[in-house]
């Protein structure tokens, strides 16, 4: 009798504390974004869902230059990260553990501090371009920072790693036996890779851009330190919503959007692979 | 081939430049308050490493609630952990989904709905309401390693145990826990990681506290001190040996 209460008595605690303040916050949070009122008269529940409506009308320039970096950046990711997780799963060799360590120092400095050292270095007169400025390889007007190019360079930069050590994990499960196998029926390198490597290799790169995607929509610290007055995104407004203006239907239906698209995208995961593999890759 | 490895020392250099541009500017013997250009090598930040004391508290803040919060995950993470790695039972996979849930919930939206539930339920935001939001952005990382680990067990220990006449308890102090310590050890690492680095969700509940990363945010404007930079390198010096020797000490055991 005892041993069949463990299970349920060791996840005890941890389903109080998420039930508590993941669960029921959540569900708070779509009950106030179909509210209406004020922060003085108080908010009251009318279903209102036109509320989701106006926020996405009042606020669409934010959220499509949202959706438009944050896809940039992704896409930027994938494209990036690709070759280095495939240069390490199949060359890696026993250096496999300290590459994959390599690409995981910039963790351990604050993400702020990382952003505000790469703001640092593209600066006009940083680093980097003040330099190229003082030898005449670049106008002296020229800049990066506060333009979209660096949000989506700094988005990229930080959540690289999230993308690779997934399509790293799928790939080095490739079996080289049948890369071997496929090798010795004739088929070139480009057939090989295209018809074995990159299946194979595409639940990794999905648990990537889902690991990666929804937070770089919704990060408000890349815009506010590399975007300037100009490249306000999603994260900052509903910030702004919630803390200055009070608003808080109009920040909840903002938020409750964006969790849904990301819901659907785990909802998909867990659907083609279960949701063993969706903590797996997780794990890694 | 040869191509695609100088590419991702690439790669590696570019993810690391802002960490050596850091510690660099924390030499820097800057005259103003603004440490943006050179002006020479000094130890004089390292001296003066707590001069700033909104700086100095708010670092001491952020590692009390970074102790604090790692101690309530290890616990409860590692008893979940446990829960999903050695047992089968009702709403098991409910359980996987909330865990995951957990861990791709953006930090906006987790400190939004946060924020709201606080508001609503009046509760003061002060530490402790941090440290409620950071043990439930650190708890399904620290089951999740701690399940990795839980799977790799072999049974027939545990029932080696019993049939020696040890007590559950007993079990799991001498052969459970010893065995999965080194999961249990990398996650108290990650939850002390995560809080310690977080901004997002703090800002949310933090209501007059301030912590490290929300005094560098705050001090963009007015110019980051050198401190700064000295803080983040010896955090990430600290970072580094620590897993360097953890990764060693499993080599040897392993």
């Amino acid at each position: 009798m005892r041993s069949r209460l463990t299970p349920y008595l060791l996840a005890l605690p941890s389903w109080i504390w998420l039930g508590a303040f993941l669960v029921v916050p959540l569900a708070a949070m779509a009950s106030v974004s179909t509210q209406s009122g004020n922060v003085i008269d108080g908010f009251v529940q009318t279903f209102s869902f036109g509320n989701y409506a106006d926020a996405i009308s009042q606020y669409s320039p934010q959220l499509l230059r949202s959706l438009w970096y944050g896809g940039a950046a992704t896409l930027a990711m994938v494209l990036i990260g690709y070759p280095v997780a495939y240069w390490i799963a199949f060359r890696g060799g026993n250096r496999k553990a300290t590459y994959l360590f390599l690409l995981l120092l910039p963790f351990f400095v604050s993400f702020v501090l990382r952003t505000i050292s790469w703001n640092f270095m593209l600066s006009g007169d940083g680093i980097l371009l003040g330099p190229l400025k003082d030898w005449g390889l670049l106008p002296s007007d020229f800049q990066i920072t506060a333009t979209a190019f660096a949000v989506i360079s700094g988005l990229t930069y930080n959540w690289l790693p999230f993308m690779i050590l997934p399509i790293y994990v799928s790939l080095e499960r490739v079996d080289p036996r049948v890369m071997e196998a496929a090798h010795d029926l004739y088929a070139s390198r480009t057939t090989v890779f295209r018809k074995i490597v990159l299946p194979l290799s595409l639940p990794g790169v999905f648990a990537g851009v889902l690991m990666t995607f929804v937070p770089a929509v919704a990060d408000p610290i890349n815009a506010a330190v590399l975007g300037g007055t100009n490249n306000t995104m999603i994260g900052n407004i509903i910030s702004t919503l919630y803390l200055t203006n009070a608003n808080y239907p109009a920040a909840a239906a903002l938020s409750f959007s964006l969790m849904a698209v990301l819901l659907v995208g785990i909802f998909v995961y867990a659907r083609a692979l279960g949701t063993e593999n969706v903590l797996e890759a997780a794990a890694r | 081939m040869k191509l695609l490895k100088a590419y991702t020392w690439l790669v590696i250099l570019w993810l690391a430049s802002p960490i050596f541009v850091m510690i660099l500017f924390g030499f820097n013997d800057t005259p103003s308050k603004s440490n943006t250009s050179w002006h020479g090598f000094t130890l004089k930040w390292y001296r003066e490493l707590f001069a700033i004391d909104g700086l100095t508290d708010a670092l001491i803040t952020s590692l009390l609630i970074a102790v604090v919060s790692t101690a309530i995950t290890v616990v409860i993470g590692t008893m979940l952990g446990l829960a999903l790695g050695k047992h089968r039972f009702k709403g098991q996979g409910a359980t996987n989904f909330l865990v995951f849930a957990a861990i791709s919930t953006p930090e906006l939206v987790m400190g939004a709905s946060l924020l709201s539930l606080f508001v609503s339920a009046n509760l003061p935001r002060d530490s402790i309401t941090i440290i409620i939001a950071h043990v439930l952005f650190s708890l399904a990382f620290v089951t999740v390693t701690v399940r990795a680990r839980v799977l790799t067990l072999d049974p027939s220990l545990e029932e080696a145990a019993k049939d020696l006449g040890a007590s559950p308890w007993g079990t799991f102090r001498q052969v459970t826990l010893p065995a999965i310590l080194p999961g249990v050890l990398a996650g108290a690492m990650l939850a002390f990681a995560l809080s310690i680095d977080d901004y997002v969700v703090t800002s949310f509940v933090n209501g007059s506290t301030i912590t490290f990363p929300l005094w560098i945010v705050g001090s963009v404007k007015t110019g980051i001190p050198p401190q700064v930079n000295v803080m983040g390198t010896l955090i990430f010096g600290i970072g580094v040996l620590i897993a360097i020797s953890q990764s060693i000490a499993a080599r040897r055991r392993g």
